[in-house]
């Protein structure tokens, strides 16, 4: 076991030193020089010199392998360099820009998670056929939809239509309904199918049989006893969930005007400013690699049969 | 990405008695992407309007029979955009298939033949791809590239290369064990012949069903892309574009965002279907 997890932290170490030297050739040693787009505009009148001695400034005159091992030394630090274009750090641009789309993407996977699991329960569950297969089908329409048209959509709806939720000074929750569901919804949808799928598969098994034969109502058998087999599957694309939820988040946010990680990454493309975008690019890869090392880590406590020996249980 | 891990999970076969209900949507599928191909390659045969140049006074007109979907703020045709702004997204969304595929098959084919040190690097390549949000892969991208339709589509098809890579590899590995490809090598055949005449084109069904999904993933991407302004430049008639000017005059004019949204979704829907009928049933 110790030596699995020693392994495993192995891997993922390796796949983010790759991901940063991947994206530190990408976007450092490549054209596109974020020093000289800014300063080399002839409205700020700087002489070559001068452009010059603000590239020693930045530590842009270096080698590249120097550059490379400050860029990584500084990174495992926790220091992500400056923004080029906003002439501040990276890092307090992050957390006055990390919190918003942290709430958003937390309180959106939540809404997604029941909206997934009534949605998978019902499509099982449900009384006639032609209404099973209508919920069914239903993730794939939702997987479809592009996630700033139903952003537009919600706010032509809800706010301008309806005038249910509105646009100027909303409160605080008032303003957040429409971002978490326009975000919800496309992540509720690989979940619910994964789900029915997984519920599908699981609710053939003998033991099901069994406790349906002992008189258990097919509510409680899902609950007690496939809903925790079923789960299974659905950890496996945590992570992958996790970068759909930043990536919606992003769009969101530009849809919704809201101010977070979405509106920097925007400004960061624009600009070209390149300090920005690596550092959330690399944000993203942690999140990444950490929470699938976490559903390795958890998955045999779900399902115990993970700790036998393959080839040991088939 | 879930796309992938989504189609890697096979449905059950389908049973006779749903066959018939499920032709019509198979059919009206390819005859959403028949359409929009025809859109794409003559527009003009669908529409008398001009897809950028307005007619004066004829503005923010709400659909009628003159205008099916409306005009926009400066009396363009709206079906007239949308019809030529076919063109775009159907070209970026083949080019990003085909980076994606070509990249990722070559990737996936030498992973699963050669094996060993190479397989175990290149899958390392693809985990590192898997590790960023597309969206950010994509945005990484382009911010080299710079904007533009083609760079656009590149930038979409770069993300796909370790999916179709991943899924590539899992298949010459099934194909590999099999007698006859054992025969094919015991009987002489050269490595990189057997490889090429037997390994890949049996490889390949699975992989060209995922394709079909990815083109409807692509077309999704490329709008959000051309959204937030990274794509074609303003009068070009792109749909993610369209939706983006539309967005103005949400408290009036809903035909503006509605209807080439509503034109993405029924595409990539039908791309889905018939992604989902070229798979072999298991």
């Amino acid at each position: 076991m110790t030596r699995l997890l020693v392994s495993r932290i192995g891997q993922a170490a390796i796949v983010l030193l790759l991901a940063f030297t991947a994206s530190f050739l990408l976007l450092q040693a490549l054209p596109g020089d974020a020093i000289l787009i800014k300063y080399q505009n002839p409205e700020m009148g700087l002489t070559p010199e001068q452009i010059a001695e603000i590239r020693v400034l930045y530590g842009a005159d270096a080698p590249i392998w120097v550059q490379y091992g400050n860029t990584l030394w500084n990174f495992l630090q926790g220091s992500f360099g400056y923004s080029v274009q906003a002439g501040v750090p990276v890092n307090p641009l992050l957390a006055t820009n990390l919190p918003p789309t942290l709430r958003l993407a937390s309180l959106g996977l939540v809404v997604a998670v029941i909206i997934a699991g009534a949605l998978a329960f019902a499509a099982t569950l449900a009384p006639f056929a032609w209404l099973r297969n209508l919920l069914q089908s239903l993730p794939a329409l939702m997987i479809s939809v592009p996630v700033f048209w139903l952003g537009i959509m919600l706010i032509q709806i809800f706010s301008f239509r309806l005038r249910l939720v509105p646009i100027i000074n909303p409160s605080e929750f008032q303003a957040l309904i429409l971002p978490v569901v326009t975000l919800s919804l496309p992540i509720a949808a690989p979940l619910a199918q994964i789900l029915i799928r997984s519920l599908d598969e699981v609710q053939t098994q003998p033991f099901v049989s069994v406790a349906r034969a002992k008189g258990a109502s097919r509510a409680w058998v899902l609950w007690r006893h496939v809903l925790r087999n079923a789960l299974l599957p659905v950890l496996t694309i945590a992570g992958v969930l996790f970068g759909e939820l930043l990536a919606g988040a992003v769009v969101t946010e530009t849809v919704f005007g809201i101010n977070g990680l979405g509106r920097i990454t925007e400004q960061a493309v624009s600009n070209q400013d390149t300090a920005v975008l690596q550092a959330i690019v690399i944000l993203a890869a942690v999140g990444f690699v950490l929470i699938n090392l976490l559903v390795d880590l958890v998955a045999p406590l779900i399902d115990p049969r993970l700790n036998t020996p393959i080839g040991a249980s088939a | 990405m879930s796309s992938l891990d989504l189609f890697t999970t096979r449905r059950p076969a389908l049973g006779l008695g749903r066959l018939r209900q499920l032709d019509v949507t198979l059919v009206l599928s390819w005859a959403i992407i028949i359409v929009a191909i025809a859109w794409a390659v003559a527009p003009g045969a669908f529409t008398p309007h001009s897809g950028t140049v307005g007619i004066a006074g004829n503005q923010l007109r709400a659909p009628d029979v003159a205008h099916w979907l409306g005009t926009d703020e400066i009396g363009r045709d709206v079906l007239a955009r949308i019809i030529y702004g076919s063109i775009n997204s159907l070209f970026g969304a083949v080019v990003a298939v085909i980076v994606g595929f070509v990249g990722g098959t070559a990737l996936g084919l030498v992973a699963g033949s050669v094996g060993g040190r190479t397989d175990t690097l290149i899958m390392r390549i693809v985990d590192v791809l898997l590790s960023v949000p597309g969206l950010l892969l994509q945005l990484s991208i382009i911010i080299i590239l710079g904007f533009g339709t083609v760079n656009v589509a590149i930038a979409v098809g770069v993300t796909t290369v370790a999916s179709f890579a991943r899924l590539m590899r899992s298949e010459v590995i099934r194909v590999r064990r099999a007698d006859y490809v054992e025969a094919a090598f015991g009987s002489g055949g050269r490595f990189a012949a057997v490889l090429w005449r037997h390994v890949l084109p049996n490889s390949l069904g699975t992989v060209i069903a995922f394709a079909a999904l990815q083109f409807g993933s692509a077309i999704l991407a490329i709008s959000t892309l051309g959204f937030l302004g990274y794509g074609a430049p303003p009068p070009t008639p792109e749909w993610g574009l369209l939706i983006s000017e539309g967005r103005k005059y949400l408290t009036g004019a809903w035909w503006l965002t509605a209807f080439p949204g509503i034109t993405v979704i029924l595409i990539v829907l039908a791309t889905h279907r018939i992604s989902q009928s070229l798979r072999r049933p298991s």
